[in-house]
């Protein structure tokens, strides 16, 4: 659907008697990183969510905690893309930029659409800030802001006002401030104010002042709305809710959904989880989020580093549990030789990557989906493992599910991979019931396996895996290691054959997961054509609504999402085929486009971003009509 | 160690149908025998033990050993033990490693595993040198090591693995020697702590620092040369003609004379395992103007990591049902209508 609604008069800030009803709203808070703007954020995306309304969020935050105060590169902000209609991406275009500083309105002005409303903390556009974020003149007062339109007024004032009477110091008194622009962003959009009351009184139980006081700030700015409506431009706006399939709702993030999908996928196999982790953005919050869970049989392990985590994800599998490690780029670096060793030994793990810009420590709050390389082709030696990805923050449950299928029925480690974008962003989630998921329970070793009551660990089974023996068994002593094995006896034997054959066997293994995986399905559009642009990850918004935006408009083009990067869908290869054009776009420099072209031999061409922001519909869009024009 | 019922042994029982494949003539071998000989007087079950290793010629020992056993990668056991633990804390795991794989790229996974303190026996070879790429000098060469890798004798300053240990938190450090007939005793001990158990074996490497230890493990210097740590017992050595004292003023240790069998007179140390102050000077003592300190130096046990770690676990548990569909419908939720 359409993602800007809002133009000029018949916009958000038309006259009172058109009241306007748009299919969807772009909001973007924007402050210093000390403003709280992820929190406003979030808790008008749970209103979003109470409304009705399909949505999806786009958090964008400096790797700094505190950067300085007023400064460009402190800027944090959060963008909400809400509707009537099914919203697949967090909006190209903002319609409505609200800027707490100035800093905040230079860095964020460029995406608000002509015609979009600017709110803006006069307050906070004083000598000191204007400087710090560069501008000579102030741009509330110089006319240069005429494109959009603005209203400017003191937030910081009227904050203060509200909460005087419970006698706050100034500094805790301007800390409202986020919940006065919530306030009026609640009156702007017709929301109810009774769950972030709630929320505030559980959030400051322990302080009844600050509890009284922000929610005295959100009613002040609720009702400067209301005033305002009456004397000024400004007005409100209902969004109809979506049409959804009934059910149960919440919202979720990935971070949340590949928790919860683990804690599933263990169940499933009647295992208990073991998490090895380590501090590392974008993926801790997966670490936070299970420590949680231990009445689900969740072991958590913050290790001394990155190696030491997968180690002893490692070690519980070998003794019994589901390992699971998590990191982001430069960490699943580090683990990449204990990746090798569990390939060797074929031990169940699995490892979550939430990719960010790299190289090296890269951009470590931004997303990007550089690390398909790493994740297919980056180990020592002939060590192949399966692969998949999730595209969303719901897809990540399932995601994360059929990754502890494939590692405990095939013996393997398995590279889930999502990104800074999935981990952080959220988006209403139809709650699932576990009950409708097919079990995959666990089988140990728990006899000799081999002839006259000898012990075979390197024996396979048809999907070609090796027997899991938990290591404390009665009478199934055994070594495993690192070191090249016989295929028989799985004893040390670096012979040319053994070595010959084992590669083959553990190639054979996980090529064979692909017998074992759903067909490659069309996510939008025909079997073959015009062309078809092939995405994975967490493109699969903007390239689904850009694929629907040029079908509506007449044009011959499908969307194919792959979900499985490692092995690939037996499918695949035909059903690219089928189309006279093949488009990667991707968040990165072309990594799936090679990997297509090396199984394949496709000419896929590629579309690639890597300014750490996701791609937009407009730039996928501009891309479709480039190619079918050519 | 474990709690676990003793298990009726013999040596035979731990040997595996592995060709051994180290060195003729290694310290390694005598290692392996002192521990297959003790592991049937500690009533252990090869099916509830585990043997960890990392990379290098010592972590071929698993291969060895008929019990689990977890050949694993450069440096790391520490932390595969450290799941294994903690998804098993009933079984028995032992984690071998050397100089180079322990201290070297592995310093700091050894670290952690003691301050965290897990229940584990860590025998670190010590043969002070990379053998098994060919002989480059390793973190506890001695100053001067001529290697391949230092044609002109390294520069670096030696690690002391057990200072190391010590100051790593460790609450069981003790020291032995591949031939030495007391290393099972030390095996023993180690075995019966509580916690993470450090153990240094001097070993030695035929081919690349060959006799390296001679100076206080060949016989016609042995005496003189070892003063064994004994709970309780004054530390003698020379056949009690020496000992070590406190020199009260500098606050160092001092070898003094021992005449006539009153040590007492000569001020010499009674050994107390639980006294950290005293275990870390006798494993720091000089070489030359002081003997080798061996045996078990420190013992005092404190809670272990995975007890308390797998205890708040239960206490996280305790009254709670792991239903999922009812996790994944917490928090602010919202019904659309059918």
């Amino acid at each position: 659907m359409a993602t800007a609604v809002f133009e000029g008069p018949e916009g958000l800030t038309g006259g009172k008697e058109n009241p306007a009803t748009p299919d969807a709203v772009v909001v973007r808070f924007a402050g210093d990183s000390g403003d709280g703007m992820q929190l406003t954020g979030g808790q008008f995306t749970l209103s979003t969510a109470l409304a009705g309304n399909d949505l999806a969020t786009f958090p964008d935050f400096p790797a700094e905690i505190r950067a300085p105060q007023g400064t460009l590169f402190g800027v944090s902000a959060f963008q909400i893309n809400f509707g009537s209609t099914d919203i697949e991406t967090a909006g190209d275009q903002p319609d409505v930029l609200i800027a707490m500083n100035p800093a905040a309105l230079k860095v964020n002005l460029d995406a608000l659409k002509p015609g979009g409303l600017i709110i803006a903390d006069s307050g906070e556009f004083n000598k000191r800030n204007l400087e710090k974020a560069k501008y000579t003149v102030n741009p509330l007062e110089d006319g240069s802001l005429h494109k959009w339109q603005l209203m400017g007024f003191d937030i910081s004032a009227l904050t203060l006002e509200a909460v005087k009477p419970f006698g706050l110091g100034n500094k805790e008194a301007l800390r409202c401030k986020n919940m006065w622009t919530l306030g009026l962003a609640l009156w702007m959009f017709d929301r109810e104010r009774g769950p972030l009351i709630d929320w505030l009184r559980t959030k400051f139980a322990k302080n009844s002042t600050l509890a009284d006081a922000n929610i005295a700030a959100l009613n002040a700015g609720h009702a400067y709305g209301e005033t305002a409506e009456l004397s000024g431009p400004l007005r409100q706006v209902h969004i109809a809710a979506v049409a959804s399939e009934p059910g149960l709702y919440r919202t979720v993030t990935g971070a949340e959904s590949i928790s919860y999908g683990l804690v599933a996928g263990a169940q499933l196999a009647e295992l208990p989880l073991f998490f090895g982790g380590y501090p590392i953005t974008p993926a801790s919050s997966i670490l936070h989020n299970l420590v949680k869970l231990k009445e689900f049989g969740v072991t958590t392990f913050q290790a001394e580093d990155e190696i030491a985590a997968i180690a002893s994800a490692i070690g519980a599998s070998y003794a019994g549990h589901l390992g699971v490690t998590s990191s982001s780029g430069p960490g699943i670096a580090l683990k990449t030789e204990a990746i090798g060793l569990a390939v060797m030994t074929e031990l169940p793990l699995v490892i979550v990557n939430s990719q960010r810009g790299g190289p090296s420590t890269g951009l470590p709050t931004k997303t990007e989906q550089s690390d398909l390389y790493q994740a297919v082709y980056g180990r020592n030696g002939d060590t192949p493992l399966p692969v998949i990805s999730a595209r969303s923050p719901s897809d990540a449950f399932d995601c994360a599910i059929e990754a502890c299928r494939l590692a405990t029925q095939y013996m393997t480690p398995v590279m889930l991979l999502t990104d800074g974008y999935i981990a952080n962003a959220a988006e209403p989630w139809k709650v699932p019931d576990p009950a409708t998921y097919l079990p995959f329970p666990a089988t140990f070793l728990e006899e000799p396996n081999g002839p006259d009551g000898t012990l075979l660990p390197f024996a396979r089974n048809e999907r070609g895996a090796r027997p899991w023996i938990k290591a404390g068994t009665p009478g199934l002593m055994h070594r495993i290691g690192g070191i090249e094995k016989n295929p028989t006896t799985g004893a040390i034997d670096y012979s040319p054959a053994s070595h010959q054959t084992m590669t083959d066997l553990r190639r054979a293994k996980i090529d064979g997961i692909a017998k074992n995986i759903p067909q490659q399905d069309v996510a939008l559009g025909e079997t073959s054509g015009k062309l078809v642009l092939v995405g994975w990850g967490s493109t699969f918004g903007p390239i689904h609504q850009a694929v629907r935006r040029a079908r509506r408009r007449g044009l011959d083009v499908s969307h194919v999402h792959v979900r499985y990067i490692w092995p690939m869908p037996e499918n695949l290869g035909d059903l690219l085929r089928g189309y006279d054009r093949v488009l990667v776009p991707e968040m990165n420099t072309g990594q799936f486009k090679t990997v297509l072209r090396d199984q394949f031999l496709i000419n896929a061409r590629p579309l690639n971003k890597t300014s750490g922001q996701p791609f937009t519909i407009a730039e996928i869009e501009a891309a479709i009509e480039e190619i079918l024009a050519a | 160690m474990n709690d676990l019922t003793p298990i009726k042994t013999t040596l035979k029982d731990w040997e595996t149908d592995q060709e051994v494949r180290w060195c003729p003539g290694c310290g390694d071998y005598a290692i392996l025998k002192a521990v297959q000989r003790t592991l049937p007087d500690l009533g252990a079950d090869p099916s509830k033990t585990v043997f960890v290793s990392g990379i290098g010629c010592s972590s071929r020992f698993p291969y060895y050993i008929e019990s689990y056993g977890f050949h694993t990668i450069h440096g790391r056991a520490p932390a595969f033990a450290t799941g294994i633990k903690l998804a098993n804390p009933e079984l028995d795991v032992w984690l071998i490693t050397g100089d180079g794989d322990g201290l070297s790229i592995g310093g700091n996974h050894l670290m952690h595993i003691l301050r965290r303190n897990v229940n584990t026996q860590i025998l670190l070879f010590n043969n002070e040198i990379y053998g098994l790429t060919k002989g480059q000098f390793s973190p506890t060469s001695r100053e001067g090591t001529f290697s391949p890798t230092s044609p002109m004798g390294s520069v670096d300053r030696p690690a002391s693995p057990c200072a190391f240990a010590l100051g790593a938190g460790g609450r069981f450090i003790a020291r032995s020697y591949d031939v030495s007939k007391d290393l099972g005793q030390v095996i023993k001990a180690a075995h019966a702590h509580q916690g993470a158990a450090f153990v240094e074996i001097f070993q030695n490497c035929i081919v690349y620092n060959k006799d390296r230890f001679d100076d206080f493990i060949a016989k016609p210097v042995a005496d003189m040369n070892q003063v064994w740590a004994r709970n309780g017992e004054p530390l003698l050595f020379g056949k009690g003609t020496k000992g070590i004292a406190l020199d009260t003023e500098t606050l160092t240790l001092k070898v003094v004379d021992v005449v006539d069998g009153d040590w007492q007179g000569a001020g010499v140390i009674v050994h107390n395992v639980t006294n950290r102050a005293v275990a870390h000077m006798l494993v720091e003592m000089p070489f030359g103007p002081f003997p080798m300190a061996l045996g078990v130096i420190y013992d005092d046990p404190r809670p272990t990591y995975e007890g308390a770690l797998l205890g708040q676990d239960q206490k996280a548990r305790a009254g709670k049902s792991a239903d999922l569909a009812k996790l994944l419908a917490k928090g602010q939720t919202w019904t659309v209508p059918g």
